[in-house]
């Protein structure tokens, strides 16, 4: 079986009944996609696919076969950090690092929904095509990421940071 | 900051610390607020590992020919297992081996936490010795196979029948007794007569407070990877202990300390639950038996039915005072579960015998032995529950007094420790108060509940003092390498969960060798190096720096050994010498100046390691020491549905010198958000009847998610301790305490609900 990731294909040859967190975590060895209750619970084995973010532990690894699947080990380039890790480090947004992954993953899918004009529980013009980032949006859309350090406030300002750094460039 | 700022910085010399811990002492020289490089915001060491995914954990080390663990657990409190049924778990595809007390190796019983120096483990039980259950979750089999889901449906094969014997799983009316000690101290404590004294005062608060079971739920799940080499145990585990763990499995095993290595170099989260379980025993005993290495990773359930958590308590606190508001009497006592094989009274008086002066004080602590898993240390244990009911308590005598809260607390400010009679070593608790009200805004509170409305909200604002103590604990050491090149690396058998240690101590150890931050090391997470160093308490960051002091001393003393009569320090003495741009220079003569690079070169040495033990903690029988507090919050209660939303957070510290302030920041927001949790949400459910944890997930066990949680403000007196290393005291558990009352003040300041039982639910509100 074939998978593409962090756009390099892979070949595992796996029990049907893998996730697509144990596909990355045992037979890979991208451990950096975490494992915090194996029940779309807490986040931490957020994963980007074709640019969405998903639950990687509620998805069948054999159902992601041709699809372009995004890893916390895919988002720096050439040892370049990507700018929301650089602005998770500045700004603190982790303690342990468990959840970290995860989160720089939804960061980044979450960045994409708000691009698209994909409205939340707390925006107010749904019609609106340009959602603004405020720290509530960030906070409502970033609500599925555990992080029990309680690093949350360092995550919405590094997310905020980023957004802001795209904005002007 | 410049690089030439930088440079000026590091140009400041620091001199050797002396006795720091005895009243005629002098303060640590690195805490002197003019030693800048102390409190820099510096950005985690560790950073590009956790945001790269490159920090590996403990599940994913992958060891040549290793086998994955899964768990069965029982289904009753109490009784014995007549059938255990492994049949079809044995003949299911990939199955290696699956261990019951039939088969299992004999075992010592683990040595508990607290009741030897070294001990970790959360209760005593043997494990998988024979067919007793002592809990309804207790693992009774153990399966190996080649892969996780080959043993996760193997060990879902296992079929038990059980003889159940009567369980005492209700803390309501369960039968109390007095504990041997909380935490090595007496269970009670009494300053005259405070029964007779209440019932003279003329006002009187006298209420129940309950509090209920927490379960840390660290995002990283408790787990191990290990083998054994002949009789050597080596092992990659979640710890915030390693030596403790590594002499508790000794024990166990019947070996030596040496025979086991513990490495823990990331740890996802611990707050008092990753020290020794049931499934690190289990996984090194079937790894033996199978001969095959282990990774044992729990499942979020598994974590529930065998890391123990908060235990749930019922508090009286009652306050008798005059009209002035002055504490005649000061009672604060009751009953939290805990088991006969556990050692851990959930300490919820501690924060009561420092904070208050009153004339009479009584405050006493009963357990009810529960047939349940052992409940253990979790965040600011004692002090996060029992301040939830003292500063409840405190708000409703201010109420009755018309008195601001804050006012009743500055009139009750003790001058010594009012229970043991100490002078504190440095409490600023009304300087934080009034610079934390003055950011606040807490002049614009409503004395009377109810009178602020946006909409369907109604508005209220709450106070609340934190308390926690400063510990140093007996065993640390520290080793400190000194290379040609200037390069220092600092050797410590301590922990980095994410508190920030391993940049703090690279950091402090920089600023103490007169060295750039990039020159130095921490090295850490590992049972092989020096010491034995708890991450618990909030004791780490003093018991290392106090090891790192006694080191740094050791190894100056050497280097002017090694200094001939040509070098311009001839003739010094250690006092006479502070360390400097990479070097050893005489205080106050700049000239007088040689690099650690010419003083080894000259001796002929590459490099120069020398290993010491930490002083004594002798400053805590000197002093009463203590961290210090006031969280302010304020809070949005919908009259509609009761929902509670919490707007604003601020907390105004006073613990000592700050060593980081961005990772300190961090610590304290993420103890006010665990605080939160406490206060509106979190809650492991336990069926009374069954002795079951209900809730064994994080769907279903809610702790604080991003919307939950506002823009949280920070600010600190940084006004250091003079007795204790870098003039700090641990902040890990100070933020977590007093929140849980501020948050319940806020609420009753809102709506004029007051709730003595949390968490403050919607249902409670309506």
């Amino acid at each position: 079986m074939q998978w593409t990731i962090n756009g390099r294909v892979r070949e595992a040859e796996i029990d049907f009944r893998t996730s697509l967190l144990d596909l990355l975590r045992e037979h890979l060895d991208l451990i950096g996609t975490r494992k915090g209750c194996n029940q779309g619970a807490c986040g931490a084995c957020t994963v980007l696919v074709d640019g969405e973010r998903i639950n990687a532990c509620l998805a069948l690894a054999v159902q992601y076969q041709g699809r372009s699947i995004t890893t916390v080990e895919g988002l720096a380039q050439d040892a370049e950090l990507h700018p929301v890790q650089q602005a998770f480090v500045e700004h603190d947004g982790f303690q342990c690092g468990y959840c970290t992954p995860g989160q720089l993953c939804s960061a980044l899918g979450m960045a994409g929904e708000l691009r698209r004009g994909m409205p939340s529980a707390v925006t107010t013009d749904l019609t609106s095509d340009d959602i603004a980032p405020s720290h509530e949006e960030l906070r409502e859309r970033m609500s599925g990421n555990l992080c029990r350090c309680g690093a949350y406030n360092g995550i919405t300002a590094a997310i905020a940071s980023t957004l802001a750094t795209e904005g002007r460039s | 900051m410049s690089a030439s700022n930088e440079r000026d910085r590091t140009h400041a010399g620091v001199a050797l610390a002396r006795d720091y811990r005895t009243p005629d002492g002098q303060p640590d020289p690195l805490s002197a607020l003019d030693q800048p490089r102390i409190g820099a915001p510096l950005s985690r060491v560790d950073g590009l590992q956790k945001v790269t995914g490159g920090a590996r954990f403990a599940a994913e080390f992958a060891l040549e020919g290793m086998v994955h663990a899964a768990l069965a657990y029982s289904t009753i409190a109490r009784g014995r297992i007549t059938t255990l049924d492994t049949a079809a778990a044995e003949a299911a595809p990939g199955v290696v081996l699956v261990m019951t007390h039939d088969n299992a190796p004999t075992l010592q019983s683990p040595p508990v936490f607290l009741t030897t120096a070294q001990g970790a483990a959360g209760d005593d039980h043997p494990v998988l010795q024979n067919d007793q259950v002592h809990w309804n979750g207790q693992p009774i089999a153990v399966v190996l196979a080649e892969t996780p889901e080959q043993a996760e449906h193997a060990a879902s094969l296992i079929r038990a029948e059980y003889a159940p014997e009567p369980a005492v799983t209700d803390f309501r009316t369960a039968a109390t007794r007095e504990p041997d000690n909380v935490l090595g101290g007496p269970p009670s404590v009494s300053v005259g007569d405070a029964e007779q004294a209440f019932g003279t005062a003329p006002r009187r608060v006298d209420a129940i407070y309950r509090t209920p079971r927490h379960n840390h739920n660290a995002i990283e799940p408790h787990a191990v990877t290990l083998a054994w080499h002949d009789d050597e145990l080596m092992l990659h585990d979640a710890s915030q202990c390693v030596d403790h763990v590594a002499y508790s499995l000794a024990q166990v095993f019947g070996i030596a300390e040496s025979q086991v290595h513990v490495s823990s170099p990331f740890v996802g989260g611990g707050f008092g639950s990753k020290t020794l379980w049931q499934h690190q025993i289990l996984a090194a005993a079937a790894a033996r038996v199978a001969d095959r290495p282990v990774r044992l990773a729990l499942s979020r359930e598994g974590v529930h039915r065998v890391v123990g958590g908060r235990a749930c308590t019922e508090q009286r606190v009652a306050i008798g005072a005059d009209e002035q508001g002055h504490f005649r009497a000061l009672i604060h006592t009751g009953k939290a579960a805990m088991t006969a094989h556990n050692n851990l009274p959930e300490p919820f008086t501690q924060a009561t015998r420092c904070l208050y002066g009153a004339d009479h004080v009584q405050l006493a602590i009963r357990v009810a032995d529960l047939d349940m898993l052992a409940n253990t240390f979790m965040r600011a244990p004692g002090e996060s529950v029992g301040t939830f009911a003292l500063e409840s308590a405190i708000d409703e005598l201010a109420e009755q007094l018309d008195l601001d809260p804050l006012e009743l607390r500055r009139r009750n400010e003790p001058e010594r420790d009012p229970t043991s009679g100490l002078p504190f070593s440095s409490r600023h608790l009304l300087e934080a108060s009034r610079a934390g009200a003055e950011r606040f805004g807490w002049d614009q509170r409503s004395a009377r509940p109810g009178e602020r409305y946006e909409g369907e909200w109604q508005i209220g604002l709450g106070c609340a003092t934190a308390t926690y103590p400063y510990m140093r604990m007996p065993g640390a050491a520290a080793r400190i390498t000194l290379s040609r090149s200037g390069a220092a690396r600092v050797d410590v058998a301590a922990h980095e969960m994410g508190m920030g240690t391993a940049t703090v101590q690279t950091q402090v150890a920089a600023a103490r060798l007169g060295l750039p931050v990039e020159q130095v090391r921490f090295n850490y997470g590992d049972s092989s190096l020096a010491g034995v160093v708890l991450a618990g308490g909030s004791q780490q960051t003093a018991a290392i720096g106090g090891a790192v002091i006694a080191a740094h001393r050791a190894l100056v003393e050497a280097l002017l050994e090694l200094v001939d009569g040509d070098s311009p320090l001839a003739g010094l003495t250690i006092d006479e010498i502070e360390c400097r741009d990479g070097g050893l220079g005489a205080v106050a003569d700049s000239a007088r100046f040689e690099t650690y690079d010419r003083i080894l070169a000259r001796a002929g040495r590459d490099e120069l390691a020398i290993e010491a033990d930490a002083a004594e903690s002798e400053e805590l029988s000197h002093f009463s020491m203590h961290s210090f507090g006031m969280i302010f919050c304020e809070a949005a209660v919908s009259a509609v549905t009761g929902e509670v939303r919490i707007r604003r957070l601020l907390g105004s510290f006073d613990c000592g010198r700050v060593l980081n302030a961005k990772t300190a920041a961090s610590q304290f927001r993420g103890g006010m958000i665990m605080g939160l949790g406490l206060a509106l949400m979190e809650e492991t459910q336990f069926d009374t009847r069954s002795g079951r944890i209900m809730n064994p997930s994080l769907a279903e066990y809610h702790v604080p998610v991003q919307m939950d949680v506002p823009e949280i403000e920070v600010m600190w007196t940084d006004i250091p301790d003079p007795h204790t290393p870098m003039g700090a005291r641990g902040i890990g558990e100070l933020g977590i305490t007093g929140v849980g009352a501020a948050v319940a003040n806020a609420v009753y300041n809102a709506c004029g609900r007051r709730v003595r039982e949390l968490p403050i639910t919607l249902d409670k509100l309506l």
